[in-house]
């Protein structure tokens, strides 16, 4: 019957699903093990943490294979498996000043104690593809081990710790002092969002936000929908120690190490609300894995919502806020292919009636 | 082949390992008591740490969350979209909950104790003690007039409503018609307003005075909200204005000869159009009752 073609039906469902893994597994190569994602591509692994809010770098591998290199769906993975299992507590506060720093770079001054650490970075090379990994020779490769080998003897190690470049400016009065407050933290992830949001709450949802989507709008401000004006005061890469205390224990217990990515923008002064003499002010960026330009964006933003009179989108926090999740503006922007017949025929009923409406004036007219 | 393949499929889903119902029991509790107070403030969207689960934000992951948190292993589950049973969505949400949680489902609207929609009230009366969730993707009803949930928030706690029907007055002028197809505005008990789905205008008059309990869910905009059982909900309407159900002169399903549900139109190859049923369990019914007393 006809009929049928509206339906699409439980084996239909299950055939696109055989066939979506079975593309996976259909080319001739070896399989792509999660080992391999890992280390050669740890900058998408970061990324699906990061947008997925969950530290788990084995679990992101295997979803960005499972995704088939789908940054959106494999961060939607993790998230989705983040709500099964059970919560344990909030960790305590993570001390960035303990960072293993692998890379730390300011642009507020030429040189900062402990020195500019440019660590790996592809910023000031040529962007021009390196066809030799076509094929990627055993020779190239340990051409390339040698070099680094060479390097690393000659080279000095790297502190533990480095000084923070905002510290500095705090100490001088030229920023304002932070103000810790020992209180809970607002969990996006349990409380909706309510406008205005706390401060805690705008840093989370960033924190988590789909790295595209807060470019796009940090971008905006730094182009002119905005008032920010950013000067990078630090942007630090390493890995922090992240301890947690749970009611049993006295002490908190070490829990490993993450790989975050910090950012400070000094921005525009303002008076200040301590001193008689006006301060620079601070956005701030923080997100799992080494991802520059979403620790950048994010602290862009994060100082763009605290206008209290948004002049401009940048800057309000609903629209910032509640467009740029990538798992949710990504499932939304999906759903249209979802059927819609129900509702479109309500529609077509609604134009044909106005139609006949009209139609009827005219010939009444 | 297949059969082999979809084992392998399922074995690699390893429901085993998640939770009845697939979130953790204080998610599920906490659904259940924003539920409660949605219930005890009709048509008042209450807001909720929506979780993410296995099913794409904006696909009825609202509706999702609301039937995980009060699906028991007794309850018999029903799933549409569009009215129909074997809709491809339909069939995703309805095999996440059975795989999590080994429910029994139905697509016969009178057997269910819980109905999962998409668009539709099914057009068998719904009963007491049955439960419909519905699928919200625009919780907020004045959505239509301002975009800030700041202002909106403000304007229910006044039952500040001007703005609304000022909208809908606007539309009557330009187009001699109120022109919203589905998802139309009604008031609750002579409060909220609220929005109702995008369910056709077809379906508005089975919100009122229901005797099952509705429930709304948005999971990507965290809301929830209910009509409790018998309870008054009006679209809204001006006197020489009236609201106006979709009507099709001389529609029929071509399949079972209904005229008075809600019916949508398929287009053949040559061009011509057919109407169906959108109900599709429905439809199978009347199909079946006739073929019992032609005693086929």
């Amino acid at each position: 019957m006809g009929y049928i073609a509206v339906r699409g039906g439980e084996q239909a469902i299950t055939n696109a699903e055989i066939l979506l893994h079975y593309y996976r597994i259909s080319g001739s190569s070896a399989p792509l093990t999660t080992e391999q994602i890992l280390e050669q591509l740890p900058l998408a692994v970061d990324r699906v943490m990061s947008e997925g809010a969950l530290y788990a770098p084995e679990l992101a591998a295997a979803a960005l294979k499972q995704a088939a290199g789908d940054t959106l769906e494999a961060s939607f993975l993790l998230r989705a498996h983040r709500s099964s299992v059970s919560r344990i507590g909030a960790s305590e506060i993570i001390n960035t000043e303990r960072m293993r720093v692998v890379r730390r770079i300011s642009a507020a001054f030429k040189d900062i104690p402990g020195g500019q650490v440019l660590g790996a970075t592809p910023d000031y090379t040529h962007h021009l593809i390196r066809f030799e990994l076509l094929t990627d020779e055993v020779k190239a490769r340990r051409k390339l081990t040698q070099a680094f080998e060479a390097l690393a003897q000659k080279g000095e190690p790297i502190p533990d710790t480095f000084p923070k470049v905002v510290s500095m400016l705090r100490a001088k009065g030229l920023l304002p002092q932070k103000n810790p407050k020992n209180t809970q933290p607002y969990d996006i992830t349990l409380q909706p969002l309510e406008f205005p949001a706390p401060r805690s709450a705008r840093l989370q949802v960033l924190a988590r936000a789909e790295t595209g989507g807060i470019l796009a709008l940090a971008y905006a401000n730094m182009r002119g929908y905005g008032y920010v004006h950013p000067v990078v005061g630090e942007l630090r890469v390493g890995e922090v120690p992240l301890y947690f205390k749970s009611s049993a224990e006295k002490e908190a217990v070490l829990l490993g190490w993450l790989r975050v990515t910090e950012c400070e923008v000094i921005t525009r002064m303002e008076k200040s609300k301590t001193d008689s003499r006006p301060q620079f002010t601070l956005g701030y960026g923080l997100c799992f894995g080494h991802n520059e330009i979403k620790a950048i964006s994010m602290a862009v933003l994060d100082r763009a919502l605290m206008s209290e009179e948004p002049k401009s989108p940048t800057e309000d926090q609903e629209f910032v806020l509640l467009h740029t999740d990538g798992i949710e503006a990504s499932g939304f922007c999906l759903h249209y292919k979802l059927p819609h017949y129900v509702t479109f025929q309500s529609d077509l009923e609604r134009i044909r009636k106005v139609r006949t409406v009209l139609e009827k004036e005219k010939v009444d007219d | 082949m297949t059969e082999k393949l979809r084992s392998l499929l399922d074995s690699d889903t390893n429901c085993h390992y998640y939770n009845f119902a697939y979130l953790n029991e204080s998610a599920k509790r906490e659904i259940r008591r924003r539920t409660l107070k949605a219930v005890a403030i009709p048509g008042h969207q209450v807001p909720f740490g929506s979780r993410e689960i296995p099913i794409t934000r904006g696909w009825g992951t609202g509706g999702l969350q609301l039937t995980l948190s009060l699906i028991g292993p007794e309850d018999v589950l029903k799933v549409i979209d569009q009215g129909c049973d074997g809709s491809v969505n339909a069939v995703n949400l309805r095999r996440l909950v059975t795989l999590t949680t080994g429910c029994r489902t139905t697509t016969r609207t009178s057997d269910a104790t819980l109905i999962q929609t998409r668009h539709r009230i099914p057009e068998t009366p719904l009963t007491r003690g049955q439960i419909i969730i519905f699928q919200v993707p625009y919780p907020e009803v004045l959505r239509y007039v301002e975009p800030q949930e700041t202002v909106t928030r403000r304007m229910h706690a006044e039952g500040a409503y001007h703005r609304m029907w000022t909208f809908l007055y606007e539309n009557v002028v330009q187009w001699g018609r109120i022109t919203i197809g589905a998802r139309y505005p009604v008031r609750v008990h002579n409060r909220y307003l609220m929005d109702p789905s995008p369910i056709p205008r077809w379906d508005i008059p089975k919100l009122n005075q229901s005797p099952a309990l509705m429930l709304f869910g948005a999971g990507r905009e965290k809301r929830i909200y209910a009509v409790p059982p018998f309870t008054k909900v009006e679209p809204l309407a001006f006197k020489d204005i009236p609201f106006e159900v979709e009507h099709q002169a001389g529609a029929q399903c071509s399949r079972c000869g209904a005229t008075d549900v809600f019916l949508t139109e398929i287009l053949d190859k040559d061009g011509s159009c057919r109407w169906i049923c959108s109900d599709t369990d429905y439809c199978d019914q009347r199909l079946a009752a006739r073929e019992k007393s032609h005693g086929v």
